[in-house]
């Protein structure tokens, strides 16, 4: 073993990791080098999100990238005495990650490298493909990125699916002193993990893509609001913008072209309302984060008054790989009017939890069947709550659904960010429409009626439901209350919780039956 | 006269919901069938208003931006997915609204239910007045019942049960009843922030904010503090845009809503507030702003809104006293006593000592038409021209300096031409205290970006306070305006910042060169005369190219301007800059005085300075004289007559005997108040016409009780030259309004008057003033308000004036030489006082004292820096003595470093103060406007009041005794 030449262990310091022992794993690695003389350099790359695997160590031998997973730190001292630094033998071997089915049935675009790379590395970024799409777009001009970011179809990956381009294009055709993009990481939807992972994982490409769309728009300030929840997304973040400045990739002269941009990262304070862009706007001016009314547009008149791009995480990073393989290229994947692919966050009560990033169209019962694995209890599937908090709750009926904006519009529901909770057969769904209510009630802002008030009735009326109170009126009164929230609430706070509530009466009635009744039915 | 057959309804404004767009491109739209048509960028709410549909709604409100929280005023739009909000969404091309559907009724219902299930209404209790608009709201959406009941979480109080013993109330929070004025129950409160909104917005302030979230969030002052002891400055705007009774004024809620209301003016300062005063059987409940009014524009400060209660405070006098001697207790007599005394008195005095042994003053607190009536009285009457008026005091300059360079002695701009304004410059002024409904006009322009440089040796809160902070301070030492205004034009000229294409067209080019070449001197640039001035020249050079080249510069000023011995001058420096830069004859710029009172415009324009017949015309002018002397049958005399410190000087000399003075205290607000009394001590009748016992009337042998302004009908004149309306709502307490207390002075006389109404005074005053001559009441009463000239050129007046060149022809460039004051620190006397006003009080206090405004300044302080107290062993809160050369007095000491060292100042509000007392008899060198503003003092550690205070105290309770009825039927 010739002294220049290091080994590389990868030992995830994604928060997902670290949560399952990441950073046990890596002292105890550690600490075994250094015991044992080797000359092996420890990488903390992110994840590639199976999270059922993780802590998911990879070292790199001469066939390639090895796995195994997941570990522990009482593993360490046994996979060193495997020889796994050259690929030895041990029961949690996975063998080349890139052939783990979880990881193999994927198409990553977006996610390409993340879990594979060093994170704040720029020349790894680089060494796998990252910047072509940046330089590329200094090249052209503003109108050229815009029109081929609105061909290649990309839809706002945070929830409302709007076409990225034509945000952009308003911009563009905006005329101001100064132009704004703000990134929304206040990724708060329950069961969603996909921009915690791209920032931890992979922050050039969310750097690279905001940087695109300065360029694009005629915005030298870029901001990222991060939720105060992700500390480690926040010092990745600030680490590699840090590092981009110093490589002039952010700065006056964009890869030294005469495009300036740069990019700051801002903080939240734990408001999930704030992941709403008009609140999000309003926080990051130093104000209550209440939501705005629109118009006008954040477009138009968006962060201290000026035209402002607001996209979500995921939408920003799809955008290098779009610039660098072109439009048709990313469109080709999808169905209908979803193109490309959606990272799929699977979570709740499921066999392989993680992140799936996939072309749109997969059925909702093949995510939850075949590539969750089913329930983890191992009992029968009873519900799949689609996109947060406010999304609906979809029953085995309709699994046939395939995973697309409109498709899941259709049958009341929504895909959102793309998280899916899976629930087993022992969820009570009156509980879990109370739980929208409440949810709704703690997070909301207090500027609207229907949601400041509405929220505290629902749980009450749903409180009265349960205990066998004047039942169909109190359903009578819930169904108008959603409309009522539904209709006329400011926001999609508001304005979605009826769809969890409404989505679990409608699919699971007995549950909402007057107690009595349902003991009976027991 | 029957009031109630004039104003029999209570007026009621159309609320359009969102304010009005000055776009210029029109907007065709069908609301409910009916085709509208708008400026681009209305709301749909506002067109729909409109087109006279009107689409409930509880958040939105024409004087805020909309916001769109409380969800009942969505409609659907054809085309367009959803049920947006009509405040928020603006007008579209072809649009197709309907306001009334089933989907949008139950929506509105639903909300208006939850609305209902967590504020006292659904609790089926009486709450607040009923008379809300959340009740009215209630009533159209057609709800009939709060399904969702009482039991659950909510923020009312459950009689008997305390928050937190058994009530299920836990966000039940008290009722401030802190302020004196309203009170606030956020009980019913629904959170839809047009309270806050108004504080930003309308006011400026910016004292209150929305605490908590979700079903949490309620409305609270400052820190959650009282309203009291936050940074509320009570001018009511929250209280207005209430749609509840959350916020509701506490005469409301004790009295009940007003029946009736009439549109007048407010009877504080210059701004010329126009107001609703609202009444019931007699008693006016509320003064609410009203939005049309061409000066404020629907908003107020607390004055206005709030300390009217001096009209029924039980220290008006309402009877006529008369005595022979000022040792004599007062005795209440009849109107007709009290008349015919004065006359007999008069008539002896003008035998005995001369004409001219006699004289009036005319009150720039009543109307133009009271105001003519005594100048008319003092001519017409006693044959001579002693006649003035407050003005003397304050904006005497103003007349001079701008009649010398323009040739009008007014402000030129409307207070609308604010909203055009780039950079302002604020001289001598205070608006925040002393004009706060400009100040929050001004305010919002700065918000929007605008500019502000402050000229003021105090911090003001104009230089910084929420979200206005001026771009160039310069804390000039009291006395020094003259030499930093002559370098400002110094850094403009030397720079070639001044705009030559201007002043060739409308200035006379060799005055200009002239001028140039003075200014340019060195001894003029900024670094020579900080010396002098103690402002950073870089500070002036700054403030003078923004000035000079920010786009729209206006100038406010004020009275730290005219009262100094250079005021005049002064005035002039302000003129010649703003000729100079071109700013002059057009929206956004401007020389503007901020006037101090009502109707110290109007009391100036109605002649009554010793020199000058209505509309500033000479007495010397024969033609004038011809037109009064025909009209009136007498000679007159064509000198000017003797000024307030003339007549008091000719008093103490023992030429001059008896005088009329309506509506001032000229002890208290005029200089060094001995000489003052010694001059009234030394005359033989001194009639006083007011409203209460002032100080003046200690001298005084006649006391003719006066009228307030909602007791009489008349016009006051503002800051702007805006001649507005003022309605009698009640009748005068005293039986006679003032015009009519001078008519029967003047019938006894012998004067031929028969006025049966002020109309009447105001045709004559437009028949004999052409720039009057366009004026009338039936012109008023259709337009509102007219601001003259207003002739046969302008027929609805004059809102910005010297548009296509200068009322004098060409503008007048002055030299303006800086001479120092001879009023000087020394040894002795090494500090410098000036003086000023706070928000809550006006002038002498007469009337602001009289109310619960007291609660928010219930003495003068003296302002000092903390290394001048510190030097001096002076703690916050100590009693000082205050010693100039020519008095003393005391009061207790404030230490703050918003004065400079060296500087301190004080409010003259509290007659106990005696702040006139201190200063000196210098005055302004063109017009004997005192030198107020610059006393050379010391300041001393003390135990309290003075021997002249003490004095003083004791002569004022001996000659305010009146003798009662019992007495005097003995």
């Amino acid at each position: 073993m010739s002294p220049t030449i290091y080994m590389t262990i990868y030992i995830p310091g994604d928060s997902g990791a670290l949560a399952l022992g990441a950073e046990k794993v890596a002292k105890a690695t550690a600490k075994e080098l250094a015991e044992r003389g080797i000359a092996a350099k420890i990488v903390r790359n992110g994840s590639r999100g199976a999270y059922f695997l993780e802590p998911m160590v990879e070292v790199e031998t001469t066939e390639g990238r090895r796995a195994y997973g997941p570990v522990k730190a009482a593993d360490v001292k046994g996979l060193f005495d495997a020889g796994f630094l050259t690929g030895g033998q041990h029961r949690l071997a996975l063998g080349d990650p890139e052939d783990i089915p979880f990881i193999a049935k994927q198409t990553r675009l977006t996610f390409a490298r993340c879990g594979i790379t060093d994170p704040v590395s720029l020349e790894d970024y680089e060494a796998h493909g990252g910047l072509d799409g940046l330089r590329k777009a200094v090249a052209m001009a503003p109108l050229d990125i815009v029109k081929q970011v609105t061909e290649s179809g990309l839809r706002g990956r945070g929830g409302a699916g709007f076409p990225t381009g034509i945000k952009w294009k308003t911009v563009l055709d905006t005329t101001a002193d100064r132009k704004y993009i703000v990134c929304n990481a206040d990724e708060g939807d329950s069961a969603t993990f996909a921009d915690r992972m791209i920032m931890e994982g992979d922050p050039f490409v969310l750097i690279e893509g905001m940087t695109i769309a300065g360029i694009a728009t005629g915005a030298t300030k870029g901001f990222v609001y991060i939720r105060s929840e992700y500390p480690h997304a926040v010092a990745t973040m600030n680490k590699a913008v840090e590092v981009a400045r110093k490589a002039g990739v952010l700065g006056a002269t964009v890869l030294g072209s005469p495009n300036a941009f740069d990019i700051e990262i801002r903080v939240g304070a734990g408001a999930y309302v704030c992941g709403e862009e008009t609140s999000l706007l309003n926080s990051l001016e130093g104000k209550r984060g209440v939501v705005r009314a629109k118009p006008p547009l954040p477009a138009i008149q968006g962060l201290f008054g000026k035209p402002t791009v607001i996209n979500n995480v995921i939408s920003l990073a799809s955008v290098p790989i779009i610039m660098d393989k072109g439009a048709v290229f990313y469109k080709d994947f999808g169905m209908g009017r979803s193109r490309g692919t959606i990272p799929i966050q699977i979570a709740g009560n499921v066999k392989h939890g993680g992140l799936f990033e996939i072309a749109f169209g997969l059925s909702l019962g093949e995510i939850v069947d075949e590539i969750g694995g089913g329930t983890r209890s191992g009992r029968p599937v009873k519900a799949v709550q689609v996109g947060g908090p406010l999304g609906a709750y979809f029953p085995r009926e309709l699994f046939d659904t395939p995973f697309d904006y409109e498709e899941f519009a259709k049958r009341d529901g929504l895909i959102g960010h793309a998280g899916i909770t899976v629930f087993d057969d022992t969820a009570d769904m009156l509980k879990q429409a109370r739980f929208a209510m409440e949810f709704c009630a703690i997070e909301s802002c207090g500027k609207c009626t229907p949601c400041r008030i509405g929220s505290t009735r629902g749980m009450e009326v749903i409180d009265r439901l349960a205990a066998g109170i004047e039942p169909e009126k109190s359903l009578a009164l819930v169904t108008d209350l959603c409309n009522t929230m539904k209709f006329g609430s400011l926001c999609a706070l508001g304005g979605f919780t009826p769809y969890p509530v409404m989505s679990a009466i409608t699919h699971f009635p007995e549950d909402f039956k007057p107690a009595p009744a349902r003991v009976a039915a027991e | 006269m029957n009031i109630k057959a004039d104003f029999p309804t209570l007026i009621q404004e159309t609320d359009y919901g969102t304010p009005e767009s000055t776009a210029e491109k029109q907007v065709t739209l069908t609301v409910d069938g009916r085709s509208v048509t708008v400026p681009e960028g209305t709301s749909i709410m506002r067109a729909a208003m409109e087109g006279g549909v009107e689409i409930p709604k509880l958040c939105a409100t024409d004087m805020l931006d909309s916001f769109g929280s409380c969800r009942i005023c969505l409609v659907e739009i054809e085309g367009r997915n959803g049920t947006p909000a009509s405040c928020t969404t603006p007008v579209g091309e072809g649009m197709i609204v309907h306001t009334q559907t089933d989907r949008l009724d139950a929506i509105r219902r639903g909300v208006m239910e939850l609305y209902v299930s967590d504020h006292p209404t659904g609790w089926n209790e009486k709450a607040g007045t009923g008379a809300s608009e959340f009740d009215a709201v209630a009533k159209s959406v057609g709800l009939a019942e709060n399904r969702y009941g009482v039991e659950g979480r909510n923020h009312v109080h459950e009689d008997g049960v305390a928050p937190g013993h058994g009530s299920l109330a836990v966000d039940y929070i008290a009722r401030d009843e802190s302020n004196p004025y309203f009170s606030y129950d956020p009980a019913q409160c629904i959170v839809c922030s047009r309270c806050v909104r108004a504080c930003e917005e309308v006011q400026g302030t910016f004292a209150l904010t929305i605490e908590g979230r979700g079903f949490e969030s309620r409305m609270v002052a400052g820190m959650h503090e009282d309203f009291i002891t936050s940074e509320c400055v009570s001018c009511g705007a929250c209280v207005q845009a209430c749609p509840t009774d959350a916020l509701r004024e506490k005469t409301v809620l004790e009295k009940g809503m007003p029946e009736r209301s009439a549109v007048t003016t407010c009877a504080y300062c210059g701004v010329g507030c126009s107001f609703k005063a609202e009444v019931k059987d007699d008693e006016v409940i509320r003064m609410m702003p009203y939005k049309d009014g061409k000066a404020n524009h629907g908003h107020s400060c607390v004055k206005g809104r709030f300390a009217y209660g001096y009209a029924t405070h039980k220290d008006r006098i309402l009877s006529p006293m008369i005595r022979e001697k000022i040792t004599d207790p007062w005795r209440e007599v009849s109107w007709e006593e009290a008349i015919a005394y004065t006359a007999n008195e008069f008539r002896r005095i003008q035998y005995q000592y001369g004409r001219a042994a006699v004289g009036g003053i005319t009150s720039s607190r009543c109307t133009n038409e009271e105001t003519y009536l005594v100048q008319k009285l003092v001519r017409q009457g006693f044959l001579n021209n002693n006649v003035d008026t407050c003005a003397r005091v304050c904006h005497s300059p103003t007349g001079y300096g701008l009649g010398q360079t323009y040739g009008t002695s007014a402000g030129t701009q409307d207070f609308d031409s604010v909203e055009f304004t780039d950079v302002a410059v604020i001289i001598g002024a205070n608006p925040a205290s002393a004009h706060p409904v400009f100040a929050s006009r001004l305010k919002k322009r700065l918000r929007q970006g605008a500019k502000l440089i402050v000229l003021d040796p105090r911090r003001t809160e104009m230089v910084k306070s929420a979200h206005v902070e001026a771009a160039y301070h310069l804390p000039l030492k009291p006395g020094t305006n003259v030499a930093v205004l002559t370098s400002l034009a110094h850094v403009i000229v030397t720079e070639g910042l001044f705009d030559e294409a201007f002043i060739r067209e409308r200035c006379d080019w060799a005055e200009f060169q002239d001028w140039a070449s003075f200014v340019a001197m060195p001894e003029n640039s900024p670094e020579a005369v900080s010396k002098l001035t103690g402002v950073d020249p870089e500070l002036v050079r700054g403030a003078a190219r923004l000035y000079a080249k920010g786009g729209n510069g206006a100038i406010y000023y004020g009275l730290g301007v005219t009262e100094h011995s250079q005021g005049s001058t002064t005035v002039m420096a302000i003129a010649n800059l703003a000729m100079a830069t071109g700013n002059i004859g057009r929206p956004g710029v401007g020389v503007n005085p901020l006037r101090g009172q009502n109707n110290v415009q109007g009391s100036c324009d109605m002649g009554s300075f010793p020199h000058e017949l209505p509309g500033y015309r000479h007495i010397s002018g024969e033609a004038v004289r011809d037109i009064y002397e025909s009209l009136w049958g007498v000679k007159l005399d064509d000198e000017p007559g003797l000024r307030i410190p003339n007549m008091l000087d000719a008093a103490v000399d023992g030429s001059f005997k008896g005088i009329y003075i309506q509506g001032e205290d000229i002890l208290q607000s005029d200089p060094d108040t001995k000489h003052v009394a010694s001059g009234l001590a030394a005359m033989e009748c001194v009639v006083v016409h007011d409203l209460f016992l002032n100080e003046t009337a200690n001298y005084a042998h006649v006391f003719l009780p006066g009228s307030t302004f909602l007791e009489k009908d008349g016009t006051f004149t503002n800051a702007e030259r805006r001649i507005n309306m003022v309605r009698k709502v009640v009748e005068p307490k005293a039986r006679y309004a003032d015009w009519e207390a001078t008519q029967e002075l003047a019938r006894a006389i012998g004067l031929d008057w028969n006025y049966t109404h002020p109309s009447q005074i105001m045709d004559e005053i437009a028949k004999t003033t052409p720039s009057f001559a366009g004026v009338s009441f039936d012109l008023l009463d259709r337009v509102g308000s007219v601001q003259w000239p207003c002739n046969e050129k302008a027929p609805l007046g004059t809102p910005i004036m010297h548009v296509d060149g200068f009322v004098r022809g060409k503008g007048k460039f002055i030299r303006t030489e800086y001479v120092a004051t001879d009023e000087r620190t020394g040894p002795r006397y090494p500090l410098l006082l000036t003086t000023g006003r706070i928000l809550s009080q006006y002038n002498v206090g007469a009337q602001t004292r009289r109310t619960e405004n007291s609660m928010w300044h219930s003495e003068d302080r003296l302002e000092i820096h903390p290394h001048d107290a510190e030097n001096r062993g002076i703690r916050d809160g100590d009693w000082v003595r205050l010693a100039s050369r020519s008095g003393e007095t005391t009061l207790r000491a404030l230490i703050t470093d918003r004065v400079s060292p060296g500087v301190v100042y004080t409010t003259f509000h509290h007659p106990d103060t005696q702040a006139n007392v201190i200063t000196t008899d210098f005055s302004d060198w063109a017009t004997n406007c005192p030198e107020y503003k610059v006393t050379a003092v010391q300041v001393a550690p003390s135990n309290g009041p003075t021997e002249w205070q003490k004095d003083y105290n004791e002569q004022a309770r001996q000659s305010r005794r009146i003798k009662s009825h019992l007495e005097a039927a003995e």
